[in-house]
């Protein structure tokens, strides 16, 4: 297998008419974020377990779209929880039976005046997981399926 | 608010058409003539030929001629695979937080003002 590892750091950010608590709300017991967190491309059919306290798991796992059996996992950990302020854990999933990344997600819930401006950073290390041209060819479907939907909500 | 580099500024602009995704998915199983891709589309060879020729901009896809026929294949070096990835995530991601907004819109109104409950301890 061809060994790679790519760095990546994405930013993403947007303001809720909410505040930072509620914000924060959605994400801290596993019957709320439900409500709005999935299903997902990945996240269909999946199991899904969240312990909100610091060193607590979230994992998910189900079976990879349009993919038969094929299995992907998603273990993460909570690092460092401040309510209503700012959460930050670390993740890795697998696809397949193959670790593809390892990554800190830290997601900050700052006020600016009614609304709550937050901010979603992700750095991952992506991992060899991915780089075989079968898994390759789907992963592309994929994206393409993704990036397709998400255009045509976006224009 | 999210900013992609000039050349997925081009995928994703190739993309954000459901005949190029068609043509995408077809080409996804193997390389085709243009004949053969246009064979299924309801529109004019020449369209077709427009529409390849945005995906090739894009660098989704090459062509070479040979003869009289023009072959079309997939470039997949265009969409590493980590790229691929992280860029799935970040839609991901972009869903989530559209559900977000939706699942916040559909709460009560907050009854205390943040900054009410700042200061006021005294």
């Amino acid at each position: 297998m061809n060994r790679t590892v790519v760095h990546d750091t994405f930013v993403l950010e947007r303001s809720y008419p909410a505040s930072p608590a509620r914000v924060f709300g959605a994400f801290a017991d596993i019957a709320t974020k439900k409500q709005w967190w999935g299903p997902d491309e990945f996240d269909k059919d999946a199991e899904h377990e969240l312990d909100f306290r610091v060193g607590g798991r979230e994992t998910l796992s189900g079976t990879l779209p349009g993919s038969g059996s094929e299995t992907f996992t998603y273990d993460g950990v909570y690092q460092d929880i401040v309510a209503g302020e700012r959460i930050v854990y670390t993740y890795e999933m697998t696809m397949k039976g193959r670790r593809i990344s390892v990554s800190v997600a830290t997601l900050e819930f700052l006020p600016d005046g009614d609304q709550t401006r937050f901010v979603i950073t992700e750095q991952g290390a992506y991992l060899d997981g991915l780089d075989t041209s079968a898994q390759r060819e789907e992963g592309t479907n994929e994206l393409l399926n993704a990036l397709g939907t998400y255009l045509e909500k976006a224009i | 608010m999210l900013k992609y580099s000039g050349e997925l500024d081009l995928v994703f602009q190739a993309l954000g058409d459901p005949t190029r995704r068609a043509l995408v998915d077809r080409l996804a199983q193997g390389p085709a003539t243009v004949s053969a891709l246009a064979a299924p589309l309801p529109m004019s060879l020449p369209a077709v030929h427009q529409h390849l020729k945005v995906l090739e901009a894009s660098g989704l896809i090459r062509s070479e001629k040979l003869g009289r026929t023009r072959t079309c294949h997939l470039d997949l070096t265009m969409l590493d695979t980590a790229q691929t990835w992280i860029e799935s995530r970040k839609a991901m991601w972009l869903r989530r937080l559209d559900r977000l907004d939706a699942y916040l819109a559909s709460l009560p109104p907050e009854e205390p003002a943040p900054d009410n409950r700042k200061g006021t301890s005294t």
